[in-house]
């Protein structure tokens, strides 16, 4: 088990109006590792997700990065942290190119005018550093690519920042076998390159293809959170199903974890 | 897994190697996707066909220069008019704010001298004229803003409230001594080596905010807001603030354009500005800039506004009633966008 987890999250509950979704939710999240968040729809992945990018303030619970508590509060937050989040919808702009898309809100400038040079070396460098070699040009607009074309873009935009944790929100749920396969192995490859990355998904193939931890959502409870190497398909299914499954997970479906 | 290439190499060629992406290659593909091509196409075909049709006549130094004034105004209404539309925005407004614009510094020049009043004066109407209709832009912009009230909506009604407020403040008369004399002979009728100041600071609007657009981070702000409002506020950009900003720099360019008609016509005209919405995004339109937003550029609307000038130049020229131009501009418009269509869908099927 590596030592310090990258994020950490204890007790996190969150409450829309009357609606609680998540109730003392524990999560970590490990450098170099796939953490695999999974839960049926309605379970709270988004909300957990939404909470760790600071879009949603988090009504109770601590928030730690490397060991060291923090208040997230903003994207801007949750960016200076190191934390970047690719939403299911991507957030691409269709009318500008794969440069423009990447750097949209950061931009470089050199002067009063943007430094298109530097940028797109940036851009060519972040892509070529993940093997991404599909695209024809870094100029082209974000319309004229593919599904996954669009979803490795929306990566690179994520890590084109130092980023060190990397949530990717169903990255695969468009997508046909191969780029799903290309995908995979390109959220595999971040893993790899030491960021911490989470999955979202609700392909346990792909989730037991890639990740190397797996936490299982319950109704806005955290079932349990184990290696992927630990665990059984069936399991991880009746985790997600029913909140438990033999010893593992929440012991009476609204409670106390075990 | 590893075989990454094989679903996409097919597009991109087996071994793909990223093309040379240096700065030159960059702008060259932009160049190549610009959607102005054919507009000036349509412009260069008219300038030829009224050439040839009234040889002699229509391509003189005066008509040139005509055309050119003719069209300052318009055309710094459509670089304001360009940044609204490419925010996937409207104003339909422009008219009134700036005949509100020059009610107010005309008023003002009346109690301080009227026709005979100093430059003191003069720059003091300036001031206000880009004053009011900065604010006015400013107000429709932070209403657009909230995302509850479409621009359409909110600029309909600035349309109505503006010049509602132009008329209560002069009674619906064009007040007599609006534009100082000094403005007149200066901008009005003033020329810089032969060339009208009109069209000297129309085409400095032009040059300045075609770079804005194109070159700066504002500019960028501007597109993505309008390709995709949602990414732009994930990335972090204010999109309220910028959608403020944008309106209110149209707003600054209708003012400006208000002391251009003062200063070239004297007088505030408030019955002569209803429609000069249409006009101009008719000129925006025909450039090229896409009225879902995301798409156009300020070159783009140079040609957009000189269609139609061209037209009716070219067609008093050689003879035909003008009011045949609004028919020519109309088939002109409905044909440009038609083609630009057809242009967009080839290339995002390709």
């Amino acid at each position: 088990m590596t030592a310090t987890p990258i994020l950490e999250l204890r007790g996190i509950d969150k409450s829309f109006g009357p609606v609680q979704v998540l109730h003392d939710v524990a999560f970590s999240v490990y450098p170099g590792e796939v953490t695999a968040l999974v839960g049926d729809n309605g379970a709270g992945k988004s909300t957990l997700v939404k909470c760790i990018g600071g879009i949603h303030p988090i009504d109770a619970g601590e928030y730690f990065i490397e060991g060291e508590p923090v208040h997230v509060h903003s994207p801007r937050d949750a960016a200076g942290y190191g934390v970047e989040i690719v939403y299911q919808d991507l957030a691409l702009c269709d009318n500008l190119d794969i440069v423009q898309n990447m750097f949209l809100g950061r931009e470089r400038k050199s002067g009063l005018v943007l430094d298109e040079a530097t940028m797109e070396e940036m851009a060519a460098k972040t892509l070529d550093g993940l093997s991404v070699r599909t695209v024809q040009s870094i100029r082209q607009l974000v319309s004229s690519l593919s599904g996954g074309q669009r979803q490795t873009v929306a990566i690179a935009k994520a890590v084109l920042w130092n980023s060190k944790i990397v949530i990717l929100d169903e990255p695969t749920a468009a997508l046909g076998v191969a780029q799903t396969a290309q995908v995979l192995e390109l959220v595999r490859r971040l893993a790899d390159n030491g960021l911490a990355v989470v999955l979202i998904s609700h392909n346990m193939n792909d989730v037991f293809a890639v990740s190397d931890r797996i936490a299982a959502l319950y109704l806005g409870r955290m079932a349990a959170q184990l290696k992927t190497s630990d665990i059984t398909h069936a399991q991880i299914v009746e985790l997600i199903t029913s909140g438990r499954s033999g010893d593992l997970g929440l012991q009476n479906g609204n409670g106390a974890k075990a | 897994m590893t075989a990454q290439d094989s679903a996409t190499g097919a597009a991109a060629g087996p071994a793909a190697q990223m093309p040379p992406r240096a700065g030159l290659a960059g702008w060259s593909a932009r160049i190549a996707r610009m959607s102005e091509t054919w507009t000036l196409a349509i412009l260069l075909v008219l300038v030829a066909f009224f050439s040839i049709a009234a040889p002699g006549k229509f391509f003189t130094t005066y008509d040139i220069t005509q055309i050119a004034v003719n069209a300052a105004i318009y055309l710094v209404l459509g670089v304001g008019m360009t940044f609204v539309i490419i925010t996937a925005g409207i104003d339909l407004s422009i008219g009134s704010i700036l005949v509100l614009a020059a009610v107010a510094s005309g008023e003002y020049n009346i109690h301080h001298g009227g026709a005979a009043s100093g430059w003191g004066t003069v720059a003091v109407c300036v001031l206000i004229a880009l004053a009011v209709g900065t604010a006015w832009g400013a107000l429709q912009g932070a209403l657009v803003a909230t995302g509850k009230i479409p621009a359409l909506i909110v600029t309909l009604g600035g349309l109505g409230a503006a010049l509602g407020l132009a008329e209560i403040a002069t009674g619906g008369q064009d007040p007599a001594g609006a534009a100082s004399d000094h403005l007149q002979s200066s901008l009005g009728y003033g020329k810089l080596l032969g060339v009208p100041w009109l069209v000297v600071l129309a085409a400095a609007v032009t040059v300045v905010f075609g770079l804005v657009l194109a070159g700066t981070r504002f500019g960028n702000y501007t597109f993505a807001i309008g390709s995709n409002p949602a990414a732009a506020r994930r990335a972090g950009i204010g999109v309220g603030r910028h959608l403020v900003k944008v309106y209110a720099l149209m707003g600054l360019l209708a003012g400006l354009g208000s002391v251009m008609w003062l200063s070239s016509y004297g007088t505030t005209s408030i019955a002569g500005h209803s429609t000069d919405n249409l006009k101009v995004i008719t000129a925006v339109v025909l450039g090229g800039t896409s009225l879902f937003g995301g798409r156009g550029s300020v070159l783009g609307t140079v040609i957009g506004v000189f269609i139609p000038a061209v037209l009716t130049t070219g067609l008093i020229v050689i003879g035909v009633q003008q009011y045949w131009q609004d028919v020519a501009v109309g088939a002109v418009l409905v044909a440009a966008v038609y083609i630009d269509q057809m242009r967009r869908q080839s290339r995002e099927r390709g």
